[in-house]
């Protein structure tokens, strides 16, 4: 799969998450306030720091996501767009 | 579709309540958010058992996946439950589509989330939860690197530990204050549970054997990014200010219920001052104060995975009883050694909840701390707006969208409700909790529209 561009490699049963965690430590999403950079936090479902645009959907929890071949991953920067994706 | 019995949450209390049921002629749906049942405490364990740096209590798992497999029990892998009717209908949604499950009679197993930790720097990327790190170690088999652990607990020696088996040790432990004083008169009544306590007392001993420098009365915790993607860890100690530089922070202070489902379906709920947490009023049985709405295990008050096993088990007797398949002789019969080892599990909270208190600077922390990670909101707007008159969790909201974020409250609350008790003095039990509202996790307009539910059942 890719994220922003680069192959990014993940294991079996690897959530979107732990992959894009295991790359390096660059922030995977921008928040809608101040823009500052985050990264997966919590990876069970509750902080929803590891939002991400996957295929075209934007907001999507990447801890709740199983890694799967050829996904195409985005940073998301701030909040989603209504009906554009981000 | 109808069943019997829904559950959410595929956990130890979920899974041994849905073997149970089944067993005693209930047909069961389980529905759970994960791929894979297990919940946080087995999670991938059907795989992960064989890396055997992660103990034997994990390994004890994996019967209560196998109990899966019977034919009245449907697993629903992969469904977020959002919203619970009082007419029992469950809505939930998978792979951006929702669908209805209504059921006779309804057990909430939705277990714990950890305690939210705020302190300054704790939204940089490198700062992570220790639950977080375990996820990665049994899902993925990742082992942090250098890490170094901040907090207090069970969990963060356990995880300590874990690194330190698979080669792996963490850098350093800072820990706040462990209150033994307060603690040791409660000793004797964990004597049922001195397996437990033994355990705990392993772990330290082969932290201090790997040699891993341990801090410990650390106050004032900050974090700071420092150039090459590692962030600068400081905080005091009696012997002044101390630094650390490491790529990875990892936090813990205890786990708390996971109660939005209960709470937006309105069940009576009471605040424990032991555990300093919400959770809901519940019977024996586990029964909530709506007549056919069952809470088992974490979500219904902090136990462990042994006690949310028998809580669940001792659920499903009592709504096989009320099925109408199970006499009341039957029941408590089979209930007595469920009673027996729940109480030998739980004997060791008061002394565990004494001894690890959350230390007052995580509470209320320091005024630039962001206590609301979703909305951005810092302890100084929260302490400006109580100055201003916004004393109560809605205020609150209303003025600051603390909570109002995609994880609704989840990480806030908790703190929004400890710096109100700061500045007016009140006691946690007269604050919160806070209101929670369906959805109970962010769904699109288009799917609930899709559900072609009558414009009133929509409100």
């Amino acid at each position: 799969m890719s994220f922003e561009g680069a192959e990014v490699l993940a294991r079996p049963g690897e959530s979107v998450a732990a992959a894009l965690l295991g790359r390096d430590s660059a922030a995977t999403r921008t928040t809608p306030v101040s823009g500052a950079g985050r990264t997966p936090f919590c990876m069970m479902g509750v902080c929803f720091d590891c939002l991400v645009t996957i295929d075209g959907l934007p907001n999507v929890q990447a801890c709740m996501v199983e890694a799967r071949e050829g996904m195409v991953i985005r940073r998301q920067h701030g909040a989603r767009r209504i009906g554009k994706g981000s | 579709m109808t069943v019997d019995l829904a559950i959410i949450g595929a956990g130890p209390a979920g899974m041994a309540a849905a073997r149970v049921a089944a067993e005693g002629g209930l047909r069961v749906t389980l529905l759970d958010e994960q791929n894979r049942p297990g919940g946080q405490i087995y999670r991938n364990i059907a795989t992960a058992a064989e890396w055997g740096w992660l103990g034997n209590d994990y390994a004890r798992g994996v019967d209560l996946i196998h109990g899966l497999n019977h034919q009245l029990i449907t697993h629903q892998p992969r469904a977020t439950v959002w919203r619970i009717d009082s007419d029992q209908g469950i809505i939930w949604s998978r792979d951006g589509q929702s669908h209805v499950t209504t059921a006779a009679q309804i057990l909430l197993a939705t277990g714990a989330q950890e305690r939210p930790v705020p302190f300054p720097g704790w939204t940089l990327p490198g700062v992570m939860p220790a639950g977080a790190a375990q996820v990665l170690m049994k899902q993925s088999g990742m082992v942090p690197c250098d890490a170094i652990l901040a907090g207090a607990g069970p969990l963060l020696y356990l995880v300590a530990a874990q690194m330190i088996e698979a080669g792996s040790p963490p850098q350093a432990l800072i820990e706040t204050d462990v209150d033994l004083l307060r603690a040791l008169p409660r000793l004797p009544r964990a004597v049922p549970g001195a397996k437990t306590l033994a355990k705990g007392l392993g772990l330290i001993r082969r932290i201090r054997a790997a040699g891993v420098p341990r801090y410990r009365g650390a106050k004032d915790l900050r974090a700071a990014q420092v150039q090459d993607g590692q962030v600068a860890v400081s905080f005091s100690t009696r012997r002044g200010r101390q630094k650390l530089t490491s790529s990875l922070l990892l936090t813990h202070l205890g786990v708390i219920p996971q109660t939005h489902l209960a709470r937006a379906m309105g069940l009576r709920h009471v605040y424990d001052h032991a555990q300093q947490a919400w959770r809901p009023s519940l019977s024996r049985w586990g029964q909530s104060s709506i007549e056919n709405v069952f809470v088992a295990g974490d979500g219904g008050g902090i136990g462990g995975a042994d006690a949310a096993r028998a809580q669940g088990a001792l659920a499903a007797i009592e709504i096989l009883h009320r099925a109408g398949r199970l006499d009341a002789a039957e029941r408590d019969h089979r209930a007595r050694p469920l009673r027996r080892s729940l109480s030998r599990s739980l004997s060791v909270r008061p002394f565990l909840d004494a001894a690890y208190p959350v230390p007052p600077d995580f509470l209320a922390p320091a005024d630039e701390t962001i206590v609301c990670r979703c909305e951005e909101v810092t302890a100084r707007a929260i302490r400006d707006a109580l100055a201003d008159g916004a004393h109560g969790m809605r205020l609150m909201r209303t003025t600051l969208r603390t909570g109002m974020g995609p994880c609704q409250g989840r990480m806030c609350e908790a703190t929004v409700s400890g710096l109100i008790a700061e500045a007016t003095g009140r006691d946690p039990s007269m604050i919160g909790p806070g209101r929670a509202r369906s959805p109970v996790k962010p769904v699109t307009l288009a799917e609930i529209a899709s559900l072609g539910l009558h414009p009133e059942e929509n409100s």
